[in-house]
């Protein structure tokens, strides 16, 4: 079953249309890559899904319709969005960040638990919560944002180019994690993604997205063999 | 001629300390809205003016004792707080900055109008929690009153303090200011976060008017030179740091206290010197003490 469905969403920004109809579905467990190239509407489709644009059409998560709803009570119903720039609160210490990241939940001993899960994930973190966040390398601070994300336990996890600005190292390790989150807690996973070679070889799934519109959807596999997705995207 | 004894220049020195306690809570009210919403908020003195003269019905028509008035005036002050944001500042939210403002300035107006219409313009003197009589500290003489009103500053700053720095709901308004995307998406209602901004702001400015309203005298305008005196404040410590605003406020409680003393005429000197030193900050050093260290806290 999807746990994530899309229909027909549309959204502005004012005046200017972003998404123009958009349908896709996430299937629960699964990894999902949405591609495409820079303003094709990939932000805009996660911020439709987390309430912070609004949308029109249906969204479909675990049997309620999302849209329109606001950003505070999606994040209830267990969605984490790492936006775009990772939103790390800088001025906050490590720690404070992370317990932002339950900030919604109430049950003390799940948090502590999930704490020490998303350490296995990034146990650098351990030694360094008192560190401002501010001081992190632009690789750390994506971990964090992803670290916090993690603490409100969520069912989908939305990842806004969590690639952007990190070097190929960095951003191989970021992936291999993202990976092993989704192998091992079952975590369903939505990532936007420039970097389609990347993307596609975490991602059981794929999207493409081409202003405001889905192009291309597909296998994994099947995608990476397409032509003109190689053509555009891969840079065959 | 008359010759300054290091004895009284240290009395001066600590009375001062005294209303710079006071100050220093009213520019941290401002501080704390300032974050929230990069907007003074120039209704906060005639706010806590009206919160004052709550407290002053609560003492004089219905004969409660003040250590009791002290508490319900601060709960009514947050609730008033609330429901003014509620009303007046969230129907602007996401507006800008100089709409925010000419808001706050109908609020001032507002305000001081509904106290003179409410308990009228004649000069009303407040009965004060503390005694006037003098105690040496080392043959320095200070008042009762003096060490009282630093000491409830003090405690009450203290507690914002704690608030922010260690309870869940003060690091979301925390949050909430700074980051209000990433806030909204952990699921913080920011725009609740700002109205409870509003509540402990008004709640803290309740006390500065509570602590001064028994030496300089209550009606509607007493608060207004305060309010420049904590601009003054807010602006030396930076008006983006809590710190410094407490820092601010006592070094310009003790800055006035010597400019009214030993300058010729001094105290109709006061108003036109926190105003310099507003001018003063913002031409030399705009982020004041800690406008700078706050952004890049390490």
């Amino acid at each position: 079953m999807a746990l994530l469905e899309l229909n027909e969403v549309q959204a502005s920004y004012g005046s200017i249309r972003a998404l123009h109809g958009v349908s896709l579905k996430v299937e629960e467990g699964s990894i999902v890559a949405l591609l495409g190239a820079n303003g094709a509407g990939k932000t805009t489709t996660l911020r439709a899904i987390s309430g912070m644009v609004r949308a029109s059409g249906e969204i479909r998560f675990a049997g309620h319709d999302i849209a329109g709803r606001q950003p505070e009570d999606v994040a209830r119903l267990g969605i984490a969005h790492v936006p775009s720039g990772r939103g790390t609160m800088t001025q906050l210490t490590v720690w404070e960040n992370l317990q932002m990241g339950a900030y919604i939940r109430r049950d003390r001993d799940r948090i502590k638990a999930d704490y020490e899960r998303t350490m296995r994930y990034f146990p650098w973190i351990r030694s360094r919560k008192d560190q401002v966040a501010a001081t992190l390398s632009g690789g750390e601070q994506q971990m964090l944002a992803i670290a916090r994300a993690l603490m409100l336990n969520p069912k989908l996890l939305l990842l806004d180019e969590p690639s952007l600005g990190l070097a190929p190292i960095v951003i191989r390790d970021i992936f291999e994690i993202v990976k092993a989150i989704n192998r091992d807690d079952g975590t369903t996973i939505l990532v936007v993604e420039q970097n389609a070679n990347l993307a596609l070889r975490a991602a059981e799934r794929a999207y493409v997205l081409e202003v405001g519109r889905v192009t291309l959807s597909g296998s994994s596999a099947e995608l990476a063999g397409n032509e003109s997705i190689r053509k555009s995207y891969l840079g065959d | 001629m008359y010759l300054v004894t290091l004895t009284d220049f240290l009395q001066q020195v600590v009375s001062g300390i005294a209303s710079g306690g006071v100050y220093a809570s009213l520019a941290l009210a401002l501080v704390l809205i300032y974050r929230a919403m990069d907007v003074a908020n120039f209704a906060q003195g005639e706010m806590a003016m009206f919160s004052t003269f709550i407290s002053y019905t609560l003492i004089t028509s219905f004969n409660l004792p003040f250590y009791v008035v002290f508490p319900v005036t601060i709960a009514i002050a947050f609730a008033g707080g609330v429901v003014i944001e509620r009303i007046m500042i969230r129907p602007f939210e996401g507006k800008s900055v100089i709409t925010l403002v000419v808001v706050t300035l109908a609020l001032f107006y507002l305000t001081n109008g509904m106290a003179g219409l409410i308990f009228g313009y004649i000069l009303k003197s407040f009965p004060s929690p503390f005694s006037s009589a003098p105690i040496s500290f080392g043959g320095i003489f200070v008042t009762v009153q003096d060490v009282g009103v630093l000491g409830v500053c003090l405690v009450i700053l203290g507690l914002v303090y704690v608030f922010f720095r260690f309870t869940k709901v003060g690091l979301a308004m925390r949050a909430a200011a700074l980051y209000p995307e990433s806030s909204r998406l952990v699921g913080v209602r920011v725009s609740w976060m700002l109205a409870l901004g509003w509540g402990l702001a008004s709640a803290v400015g309740a006390t500065a008017g509570m602590m001064i309203a028994p030496i300089t005298f209550l009606d509607p305008y007493f608060m207004q030179p305060i309010l420049l005196f904590a601009f003054a404040a807010a602006v030396l410590g930076g008006i983006e740091s809590p710190l410094g605003a407490v820092i601010g406020g006592l070094t310009v409680g003790v800055l006035l206290a010597l400019v009214g003393s030993y300058l010729p005429a001094g105290q109709n000197l006061r108003l036109p010197f926190a105003l310099v030193i507003i001018v003063a900050v913002l031409l030399f050093r705009p982020a004041g003490f800690l406008g700078q260290a706050t952004v890049r806290r390490v």
